[in-house]
């Protein structure tokens, strides 16, 4: 077996995991994809362990650690989608719009003095 | 090539030596944090906040004690080559632990809303429902805040320290993870706040994918995570340079990400309105400083070889431009005091990109001078923020705030010293700080990256003193915000703050001479 296959498959993989980051619009859908994107990194470092006959095995151990860690985000990651799904019933991350850029931007005139005066004016 | 006939040949196990002495601060951290969670599980409720607060405090000081005890000793890596403990890290780490001891007066606070903190009585239940109402009656409140922020402080002491990829990941997760969860909690604003958590956490732990990816390429470039030997590989090229180069382009992704640089600043405004202000404080002011102390040792340690120089530094100032372009022109059509502080914060991340690309030991002094004195004063700002409330939690919006100078002169004062620093004006710690990263940029030779950062300082002073102007010079509306009446930790917190943030203005040298010895110092 050619050495270049397991990182060709890590990188789609990982182009794969990129997609459903990019497109799904389900949290749980991208919490999902971001596991195989780390999945797609645990594939590259194992085969790099074994090209490169490394004897310390770095790879591997760096995969138990990613393995451990991943564990760890994905038990918080769906403790706060939980939540949100909660409080709004949707894990649709194109309806988290309350935290944006603000429609109508602020402008120097509304917040000159003499605005506010008449504001209180009122 | 096989890769399927496995190493035969294994290495005999040595007990690995670690110097429990020189990673003490890291150690006490994560101890308090670890001691937080058994305080969390035997400890009477009705004591535990008291505990905590104490435990945390004393956690943070006797850390502190122990870089001071380590200052001074000769910069070594270790730990089998994995931290490094030298000049920037002391200091960085030291920066980090004053600031968390400000930050924790801070968010400890609960004299400003009705003896409650800025926390959730219960962060699983939905607010207004049964289960909440009955945690309030009770008066039952958060308590793991303080615990999971000791793991945030222990992963942020790590993080610049860091001398592999796989010890600097790990520093970074235990930086993020509690971080993610405590943005989720705030009391007021849940919806806002739970939005901020997701928001940060999809986005944080998208990045991290790309660190680990970059890793990835990077041990398959040199056949170890090991900074100094990627250094080495970087020297002396034995294979091609794809790997290196993708490599670098994607852990540069993930740090940049921490950083809040652009294109990777689209969490920060979100991320910074939602969170409960303390914590947002503690997040601007302690995680950035972690994250360029990390970014530093990549690019001085990993791949300060002139040859690798020269391709990334370009890319970088690209970057530090295009930060400080976004930073400075998005700050301008903000409503909301935080959000407007998140775009500074930006700016201010590009600031320090100029410092990290212009490569000499006086860029790195700059740095270093740069990050505490913009920590002091973003706490503080973010401290104000806390203190002028409706009956909905904090007043964010700009238009509530005017007159605000007349009603409550002394913290109008201080937060019109915190934004009169960051516009630059002399007499305060960041003009020096800025003046010092743009005097090493100049002698670097990169003049263009100067002029667009004065520009944008320009534009800068702008939008901060619009903030003065709209709190001295209007009339307070009627139904006004309140100004709460903090405890005296708070008022020491802005105290120190502001005295800091004149006081290094003034008489800077003292400061500027500890950054000039310890920037030399990166052990390798």
């Amino acid at each position: 077996m050619h050495a270049v296959y397991p990182l060709v498959l890590g990188a789609l993989l990982f182009a794969i995991g990129l997609y459903g980051v990019l497109a799904r619009r389900n949290a749980i859908a991208v919490l999902m994809a971001i596991e195989l994107l780390l999945n797609a990194v645990t594939l590259n470092l194992v085969s790099f362990s074994a090209i490169l006959r490394d004897r310390y095995g770095m790879g591997q151990i760096f995969t138990l650690f990613i393995i451990t860690i991943a564990a760890a985000e994905t038990g918080l990651g769906l403790a706060i989608v939980l939540l949100v799904y909660r409080q709004r019933a949707t894990a649709d991350l194109g309806e988290q719009r309350a935290l944006a850029e603000p429609v109508e931007p602020v402008t120097a005139d509304e917040l000159s003095p003499r605005n506010v005066e008449a504001e209180v004016a009122r | 090539m096989s890769i399927l006939a496995a190493s035969s040949t294994t290495a005999t196990f040595v007990a690995p030596h670690v110097e429990f002495g020189k990673l003490s601060p890291m150690l006490i951290a994560f101890g308090t944090a670890t001691l937080g969670i058994l305080v969390e599980a035997f400890a009477p409720r009705k004591q535990r906040y008291g505990i905590q607060v104490g435990l945390a405090l004393v956690g943070i000081a006797a850390s502190f004690a122990a870089v001071l005890a380590l200052a001074g000793t000769t910069a070594s890596v270790v730990a089998q080559g994995s931290v490094a403990v030298d000049g920037t890290t002391l200091f960085l780490q030291g920066t980090i632990l004053v600031i968390s001891f400000v930050a924790f007066l801070v968010i400890a606070e609960r004299k400003t809303d009705q003896n409650q903190d800025a926390f959730a009585a219960q962060g699983a239940s939905v607010p207004g429902s049964a289960a909440e109402r009955e945690t309030t009656r009770r008066g039952w409140q958060t308590t793991e805040v303080y615990p999971l922020l000791m793991f945030s402080v222990g992963g942020m002491l790590l993080f610049p320290a860091a001398n592999d990829l796989l010890t600097m990941f790990v520093a970074l997760e235990a930086l993020s993870l509690p971080l993610y969860l405590v943005c989720g909690l705030a009391r007021h604003r849940r919806l806002l706040s739970q939005e901020a958590a997701l928001k940060y956490f999809l986005l944080g732990a998208f990045s991290s994918a790309f660190f680990l990816y970059g890793a990835a390429m990077l041990y398959g470039y040199a056949g170890s995570v090991n900074l100094a030997v990627i250094a080495q590989h970087v020297a002396h090229p034995t294979a091609g340079s794809t790997l290196l180069y993708t490599g670098v382009a994607l852990l540069g992704m993930g740090l940049l990400f921490k950083v809040g640089a652009a294109p990777f600043h689209m969490w920060t405004p979100d991320v910074y309105q939602g969170a409960p202000t303390p914590v947002t404080g503690f997040m601007a002011a302690a995680t950035k400083i972690a994250a360029f102390g990390a970014l530093v040792r990549v690019l001085d340690v990993g791949l300060g070889v002139n040859s690798a120089e020269n391709v990334w530094r370009p890319v970088m100032q690209a970057v530090a431009i295009i930060t400080m372009i976004v930073g400075g022109v998005l700050a301008l059509t903000q409503r909301d005091i935080k959000r407007m502080l998140a775009y500074s914060a930006i700016l201010n991340a590009g600031y320090l990109l100029i410092g990290v690309t212009s490569t000499t030991a006086q860029a790195r002094a700059a740095v270093l001078f740069y990050l505490p004195v913009y920590g002091v004063a973003i706490i503080g700002a973010f401290a104000v923020v806390t203190l002028v409330r409706d009956a909905g939690g904090e007043a964010t919006d700009l238009s509530r705030w005017a007159g605000l100078g007349r009603r409550a002169p002394i913290p109008a004062a201080l937060l019109a010293v915190f934004l009169l620093a960051f516009a630059g004006i002399p007499f305060t710690s960041i003009f020096i700080g800025k003046f010092a990263i743009f005097q090493a940029a100049l002698a670097a030779g990169s003049p263009d990256l100067v002029i667009v950062a004065v520009l944008a300082s320009a534009l800068a002073a702008f939008f901060y003193l619009r903030v003065v102007v709209v709190m001295f010079f209007s009339d307070p509306l009627p139904q006004g915000p309140t100004i709460a009446h903090p405890s005296i930790a708070v008022k020491t917190a802005l105290a120190v703050a502001a005295f800091a943030t004149v006081a290094l203005g003034v008489a800077p040298s003292l400061l500027l001479h500890l950054a000039n010895n310890s920037a030399g110092i990166l052990a390798k």
